[in-house]
Formats: C-alpha cells, structure tokens, sequence
C-alpha cells in the first residue's frame, strides 16, 4: 500500500509525458490511437488508487479529499474520451480533414492536455498551478486550430488572446497572494504553498487578497467560460474536433473551476478579507441566465452545445458561490453529472455531424429514424442536461434551487428562470433533429457506442441511487469547502 | 545608497509605463516593434537591477532571457516577418489615437489609486513596482483592444507580460520567477511566431484580423 501511495501520484503525471513523447514519434495513426487510449485507461486506475492509498502531500503536490473527486473525474473522462477519439479520428483521416501528421501531433497533444490538467490539480504551490493551466490552454489552443481552416484559425486566435489575457489576469493575481502572504510567512517558497497559505491566511493583509482574488476570479473565470468572459468558448468548441470539445466542457471548464475553490477556500478564512460569495454567485447567475438566452439563436450544433456548458459552469459556481453544506454538495454533484452528460452528448454529436457532414442544425433532421443509437442517445443525452428527472442532473439542479429558495427567494426566482429557458431552447432544438423525416446522408456510422452508452448509464442511476459512501465523501468535501 | 537603490529601480519602472504609452500611439508597425525593443531593454535592465539589490542571481537569468529573446530575437524576427509580407504600412486602429491615450491614462490613474491604497504593508519598492507593473498590464491590454492587426495584438500581449515579470521580480524572494518567465517565452515563440502568423498568411495573405472576422460560424 505505501509503495503504491508513492507512485500512483507520480503516473498520472508522468504517464500522460512519457506517452505523449511515444506518441510524437510513432507513425502509424492506429497503434497511436491504442496506445493513447490504453495509457488513458492507466492513468484513471492509477487516479482510482489514489483512493485507498494517498500519498503524503509535499511543497509541491497535495492530495486531498476535495481534488481528488476532480482528478478521478478527469482522468475517467480523459479515458472515455480517448475511446470516442480512436473511432472518431478514423474518419477525420477517410474524409480528409487531418493527415497522419495531423494525428501524431492530435495524439501526442492529447496526453500533454491529460497531464497538464493532472498537474494543475494536485499542485500544491500556486505557481505550479498557474503554469499547468497555462500548458493545458496552450496544448488545447493548437488543437482547436489543428482544422487549419478560416474558422477554426480564428476560434483558436480567439481563443488564444483570450486565454493569454486570462492567464495574465491570473498571475498578477498570484503575485499578489504571494505579497500578502510574504510579511507572514517568510520569503521564499512558503509563501505560494497552498497548504502552508491556508494555514496562515488569517493574518493576511485583506485589501492586498480582495484584489488577488479579484484578478485571480477574473483570470480563472475566463477559463471557466463565465459571461462575459466567454467569447472564446462557443468558437473554441465549435471549430475543434469533438473530442476536444468534450474535453474542453467536460474537464478543462472544471480545472479552471478547481482554482477558483481553492482560492475562495483561501479567502473565507481570513475574517477580514471580503466574502468571496456574492461575487461568484453574480458572475453565476449572469452567466446562467445570458447562456440560456443565447441559446435561443444557435444555428451550429456544436455551439448550441457550448452555450449549454457556460449555462451549466454559471450554475455551478453559482452554487459554489452561496456555499454552505447543501449547495456545495449541489455543485460537486452537478459538476460531476454535467462533465459525464457534456461529454456524452459531444460524442454522439461528433458521429452526427460525420455522418451529415454539417454542424447547421437547420440541416440534421429526424435522426432517431436514420441512426437510432445516435438519435436516442443524444434524445438522452439532452433530456439528462436539460434537467428532465430521472438523470442526475435533474437531482443536483432541484438540491441547488431548493437551497437557493431557502435562503434568497429571490436569486432563486431568477435560476428558474435561466433554468426554464434554457430546457425551452434545447427541447425546441432536440425535437428537430430527433424526429421528423430524415435529411440528408444517412449511410451507417461506425460508432463507439460504449463510452457514449457508459456515460448516459452512470447519469440515469445517479439520478435513480446514488451509493451511500458516495454521498458520505461529497457530504464531507461539501463541508470542508464552507 | 538605499535611496538611490530606491530612486533607480523607480525609474526603470516608471520608463516601462512610458513606453507603454509610446507604443499605445505608433501607427507604423516597424516603430512599434522599435518601440516594443525598447520596452523590453527597459525591463531587462529593471530585472538587472533588481537581481543586484535583492541579491538573488537567479534574477540575472530572466534578465537575460529578456534581453535576448525579447529585445533581441523577438522583435528581429517579427520585423523580417512583417517586410516579408508586406504589411508595413500603416496600421488600423479601431479606437482613434486621442480615446486611447485617455483611456490609458485613466487605466494609470486607476491603478495607482488601486495599488497604493491596499499595499500598506508592503515595502515601499516593491509598493511602487506593484503598481507601475498594474498599469503596464493594463495598457499591454488595452492596446490589444484597441489594435485589429495580428502582429500589433502579439506586441500588446508581450508588453502586458512585460508588466507580469515587471511585478514578479519586485516581489522580493518570489519562487518560480525564472520559470514563469521561461514559460511565457516558450508560449510566445511557439504558438505567436511558428503556428498562427504563418498559418494565417498561408490562408489569407494578410495578418490583419478584420479579414478574419469578416466570417462568423452563425452564418454560413
């Protein structure tokens, strides 16, 4: 058991590196695509015995109960995804739209995205943090180019300003966490140590944290793809391969979220320092209701998509920004159902739109009679994120506005509101391309059915039972997170 | 000595903000790189100074990435890439000269204001650096806003990160400077110079961003 505690933090991240340095040099795309989805697979077994064998936490890595739901999350996800990508990809390369060079650089780039965001999670120091978060956008920036057409060159510009500006915004603010915590606990590394930060944070000087965390929400929550900081994001997942796009909302959104806890964990424990609540849960709710709205105008499916994700992100700092046992828990269980339904929807979408050869919705009609797997999975898919009962999301969207009722009606009267017009978009949208006479090609698909099949089960039955250690461990994180 | 420790580091912080202010106005895009090279000597020597008063050699390393890569390399490279495409000619601003300038000495007054204000605690040098480095950030992005051409975007991006390794090094004792300033090497030179401006001109001969975003993904 201490053997294995020594290491398993050490595979997820060095198994991600060393795969993407194989990857870079092997040259046939079909053991590339094996090889990243087996190495994938390792590293979430290796996240699972973080489980039952935690290391000891030092200056630079920590693992505690709060990432490792995270980390388990994303190296699940990452491996899931790497399965949809080795059928996806196949096709990208029949069609023309990559060339084997463009795969090994895909598959290699992959890895580095997996690992960076493994990095960014179980870093202790803030400044490691910052760095991993910056490599994780840099990798996902060339990827969301990687089409090299008019688009996708200016969604992954996009995307890169903005990034940048955001990543900038995020320093300064850790510069100046490192300034408030230096008359304190010394020169040198202690101060952007996270632990040792926590530990003294309640002699900080307040104003210098309330404009750390000002920069640093401001920074992060551009990765977050809060409104309105957002204007990356819809190109970003629309222009990319959907892969990518499932990575993107499915784990990249909660890397950055992940920061902005552990920051708001810093602030709540210095009494001087402003709450960092209502701030969040402004930017939330802003996010949630203008993300509903927008959906309305969607004419590409993959934007349709992404516009959700801001919609889903907004309500879960929302829920993280009232804080207190219930709504935390709301938001870790939300998160976690809204990572596994993003990215199954993402990849029934990416055979959609293979098989159709267009991302117009106007032009993808009655699919659940051409392709009857894709068509009720994504029908699923999208009663699930559109919070019909029974799926998970249902669930932790009912505990996050029944808390909010109980302590500011108000605000609650407004998440409905964002609620119900986004489930009005997305059935209006969904009963298009789901019933109705078929349109355009319908020849069969190879699809991977089982990650797709395996997410929508594991949201069904949380949203049915969810196992009793389960609610225990989210209980205790919820509290921890105040 | 302390005072005049004090006094020099203040005036290489201060001719950081300046030159922010002389990139805000270059309408040609060979004297803004000019402008940027000068910029990025300033820092070079500011970090120099840094490094001797704090006594921490590992500073003289990022003030020599600095000086190479961002005074030197960068902006030769940029300039054999501009006169190879042939886009020295004037560049397009969206917002005119006078609102810029305005704006940005609004942004200046606002970050002294925020700056000195909440760092009472903090030593008056590093107080100092703290806030010229926030106006540099906030210029470095404010002539992002106000520029539609690629290149001239590029320059704002890396006088914003001047201002970042600006506030790193004053920030006595700070861990990961060196790394941090690789790291923003490293993103500049790959994604900037190799993938995009290339890219860009292989699809449209143009690195003008307007030409990009004449197409929106809604209405194809």
């Amino acid at each position: 058991m201490n053997a294995l505690a020594q290491y398993n933090v050490l595979a997820i991240l060095f198994l991600p590196l060393m795969t993407a340095a194989l990857l870079a040099v092997l040259k046939s795309y079909r053991v590339s695509a094996v090889i990243n989805v087996v190495s994938a697979f390792i590293t979430f077994l290796a996240a699972c015995s973080l489980l039952v064998a935690r290391p000891v936490s030092g200056n630079y890595l920590l693992i505690d109960d709060l990432n490792i739901v995270f980390v388990v999350l994303n190296t699940f996800v990452a491996f899931t995804t790497s399965a949809f990508s080795a059928s996806y990809i196949a096709h990208e390369l029949e069609t023309k739209r990559l060339t084997p060079a463009h795969l090994r650089f895909y598959h290699a780039m992959y890895q580095m995205l997996l690992g960076a965001m493994n990095l960014a999670l179980v870093a202790n120091n803030i400044g490691l943090m910052w760095v991993a978060i910056e490599v994780a956008t840099l990798t996902t920036v060339v990827m969301v180019g990687i089409y090299r057409t008019h688009q996708a060159l200016e969604a992954a510009w996009k995307y890169f300003i903005l990034g940048s500006v955001g990543i900038a915004l995020a320093l300064f603010g850790t510069i100046l966490i490192y300034m408030a915590a230096r008359p304190v606990v010394g020169e040198g590394l202690n101060g952007m140590v996270w632990t040792v930060l926590i530990q003294h944070v309640a002699k900080f000087d307040p104003a210098l944290l309330n404009l750390a965390f000002v920069f640093l929400l401001l920074g992060y929550g551009t990765k977050v793809g809060l409104a309105p900081l957002h204007a990356w994001l819809p190109d970003a997942h629309a222009e990319g391969p959907t892969p990518i796009s499932a990575v993107l909302s499915g784990l990249l959104l909660n890397v950055a979220l992940y920061a902005v806890l552990r920051f708001k964990l810093l602030m709540a424990a210095n009494a001087g320092a402003l709450a960092p609540g209502p701030l969040m849960m402004a930017l939330g709710l802003l996010s949630l209701v203008f993300a509903g709205f927008m959906l309305y105008r969607r004419g590409d499916i993959k934007r349709l998509f992404a516009y959700s994700s801001i919609e889903h992100m907004g309500l879960i700092v929302f829920a993280f920004g009232m804080g207190g046992a219930i709504a935390n828990f709301a938001g870790l269980l939300h998160m976690t159902m809204h990572s596994l339904t993003k990215s199954a929807i993402f990849f029934a979408v990416g055979h959609i739109t293979q098989v159709k050869g267009t991302q117009q919705i106007a032009d993808i009609r009655g699919l659940t009679a051409s392709h009857p797997f894709l068509g009720w999975a994504l029908v699923a898919g999208v009663a699930a994120i559109a919070g019909l009962p029974p799926s998970g999301v249902f669930m932790s969207e009912f505990l996050i506005l029944s808390s909010t009722v109980s302590r500011a009606p108000f605000l609650a009267a407004l998440v409905a509101i964002g609620l119900l017009v986004a489930f009005g978009a997305l059935a209006l949208r969904l009963h298009g391309l789901a019933f109705g006479e078929s349109k355009g090609p319908s020849e069969p698909i190879h699809a991977s059915t089982l990650p797709l099949a395996a997410h929508l089960a594991l949201v069904l039955v949380a949203g049915v039972y969810l196992p009793p250690p389960l609610v225990a461990w989210f209980q205790h994180i919820a509290l921890s997170l105040h | 000595m302390d005072h005049l420790a004090f006094d020099i580091a203040h005036f290489l912080a201060g001719g950081l903000v300046l030159i922010s202010f002389m990139l805000l106005y270059q309408d040609r895009l060979f004297a803004l790189l000019n402008a940027f090279a000068l910029q990025a000597l300033t820092l070079a020597l500011s970090v120099g100074w840094q490094a001797y008063i704090q006594q921490a050699p590992h500073l003289y390393i990022t003030a020599a990435i600095t000086l190479v890569f961002k005074a030197l390399i960068i902006p030769v490279a940029l300039h054999r890439m501009v006169a190879r495409l042939g886009v020295h000619r004037e560049v397009e601003t969206v917002v005119s000269l006078v609102p810029t300038m305005l704006a940005g000495i609004a942004l200046v007054a606002l970050s002294m204001v925020v700056m000195l204000r909440v760092t009472h605690g903090v030593d008056p040098l590093a107080r100092e650096d703290l806030a010229f480095a926030l106006s540099v950030v906030l210029l470095g992005m404010l002539m992002m806003v106000t520029r539609s051409n690629a290149v001239s975007q590029v320059v704002g991006f890396m006088s914003l990160e001047n201002g970042l390794i600006l506030a790193a090094t004053g920030a006595k004792g700070m861990p990961l400077v060196v790394e941090i300033s690789v790291a923003f090497s490293i993103l500049i030179a790959l994604i900037v110079v190799g993938i995009f401006l290339f890219r860009i001109r292989e699809r449209f001969d143009t690195v003008d961003l307007q030409a990009l975003d004449d197409f929106r993904g809604e209405s194809r």
